[in-house]
């Protein structure tokens, strides 16, 4: 196939990721913040795709792998990183579907890891990396998050439980008007740079770029607009999982939960072992949750986002080899994959249509009574 | 098999102890904004006056958690 045609086609498609990771990950920064009501929906969105776009264009760091390093990166051509792309980008689009967050990292890690395995074989793969660097943080993550959450949710209420309420609500509010800011920029400055890295090297290998050139302006700018795009569609069904669904939150909670995220993800990045963003924001709510009364959380949600979450490196791995496997076949596959994929998507969006979820009902819940409610509306 | 407990250690604990501190400082800043609680006042003074003391322990708190706001974002744009 034509060099530059594939490459195009990685453009775009890393492109549609960056979308779908913006508006898969609103939810981490504004989930409980429209919750509460310390945002109103759209005003949420807004900030957060503009500190998102900002975020992208302060990361100073440039991406020096793909793949971080889980599998064998001289394997890795144009046509892989197409494949991996795909298989991400159809995992975030089905958990969107049902409502659930999970981590667009390890989706796009997942599918570069599958077609890697179909172009180079098992031995392309380094297993020790991929337990090191994603089963075992993705295990850890929440549950530090959580562990947090829960101490400085319980630490707040208690400091405040003589203080006026309406003097709380105010103060907190404000506070999370802040935390929320602060997720919102942590996460532009780190997910963003993942897509520029994508097409930089996939840019680099077509000889398109120098070796070791830092990422062109137009990426820089091109990245930076689709994340932040993605962000203000917002991921609403999302957004009403963490912020609704999870938890009856208060807005004492909702800094509390997020004040933790920040942390724990700068302090991650800064000691040099990353974590999900959107795997310690989701643990931080359901700490935050916890932190008030145990019984209030709805932990049938909590199982049915952990499930999620094991099956997003293996599903996006499997529809990432499969995508290798036919776009190796040619031209012909690579147009295969891309329509095929295409058809997904919009299905998927026809789908999500029979139950939007938008704005302006994104809060509008019935009060679950038992301990549990379904989340998957994907009838 | 090597994995890096240090480091997730650290990560919990550097975490664990900023995000404590941040909360706590909103906290009592939000208490002392707060004034004396409405059961306490038995008639003299509104309920919930604030007290100069309680608006310069809320200002100092508020400084304080501004400053790791500000140390965070240096760390993000960094």
């Amino acid at each position: 196939m034509d060099v530059s045609l594939i490459v195009v086609l990685v453009v775009v498609t890393a492109l549609a990721f960056d979308f779908t990771n913006g508006f898969h990950d609103t939810a981490n920064a504004m989930a409980t913040s429209i919750a509460t009501g310390a945002f109103t929906p759209r005003t949420a969105v807004t900030i957060a795709a503009c500190l998102n776009v900002a975020g992208a264009f302060l990361s100073v760091e440039v991406a020096r792998t793909v793949s971080g390093g889980l599998v064998d990166e001289t394997l890795i051509d144009p046509v892989v990183v197409f494949a991996g792309l795909t298989g991400a980008i159809l995992w975030n689009l089905l958990t969107w579907l049902l409502g659930l967050p999970s981590s667009s990292s390890h989706a796009l890690f997942g599918g570069l890891i599958g077609a890697t395995w179909v172009a180079g074989g098992v031995g392309a793969i380094d297993f020790e990396a991929v337990l090191n660097k994603i089963v075992l943080p993705a295990l850890l993550a929440p549950v530090v998050a959580a562990l947090i959450a829960v101490v400085a949710t319980y630490l707040a209420y208690r400091t405040t439980a003589r203080a006026r309420p309406e003097v709380v609500a105010r103060g907190f509010t404000a506070g999370q008007r802040v935390s929320a800011s602060m997720v919102a920029l942590a996460h532009g400055t780190n997910d963003a740079q993942k897509t520029m890295g994508v097409i930089t090297l996939t840019l680099i290998t077509a000889g398109l770029l120098a070796p070791g050139s830092p990422p062109p302006f137009w990426v820089v700018l091109a990245a930076g607009l689709a994340i932040g795009l993605g962000t203000y569609m917002g991921g609403w069904r999302i957004i009403r999982t963490l912020g609704r669904r999870v938890s009856d939150i208060e807005s004492a909670q909702g800094f509390t939960a997020e004040t933790t995220s920040t942390a724990v993800i700068l302090s991650s990045t800064h000691l040099g072992l990353p974590l999900s963003t959107t795997q310690v924001c989701t643990g931080s709510i359901f700490g935050a949750g916890a932190g008030r009364r145990l019984a209030s959380v709805h932990w049938g949600v909590a199982g049915r986002i952990v499930l999620a979450w094991s099956f997003t490196l293996p599903s996006a791995a499997l529809v990432g080899a499969a995508a290798s496997w036919l776009a190796a076949t040619g031209t012909a596959g690579v147009v295969v994959v891309a329509v095929g994929a295409a058809a997904l998507a919009a299905g998927i969006y026809a789908v999500s249509r029979r139950n939007p979820v938008t704005a302006a009902n994104v809060n509008d819940v019935p009060r679950p009574a038992a301990a549990d409610v379904p989340v998957g509306t994907a009838a | 098999m090597h994995v890096d407990w240090a480091t997730l250690a650290a990560i919990a604990v550097v975490a664990a102890a900023a995000s404590v501190t941040v909360v706590l400082l909103v906290a009592f800043a939000v208490l002392g904004l707060s004034g004396s609680p409405a059961r306490g006042s038995g008639g003299d003074g509104a309920p919930g006056t604030r007290s100069a003391a309680g608006t310069a322990l809320a200002a100092l708190c508020l400084l304080a958690a501004g400053l790791l706001v500000c140390y965070g974002l240096y760390l993000i744009v960094a």
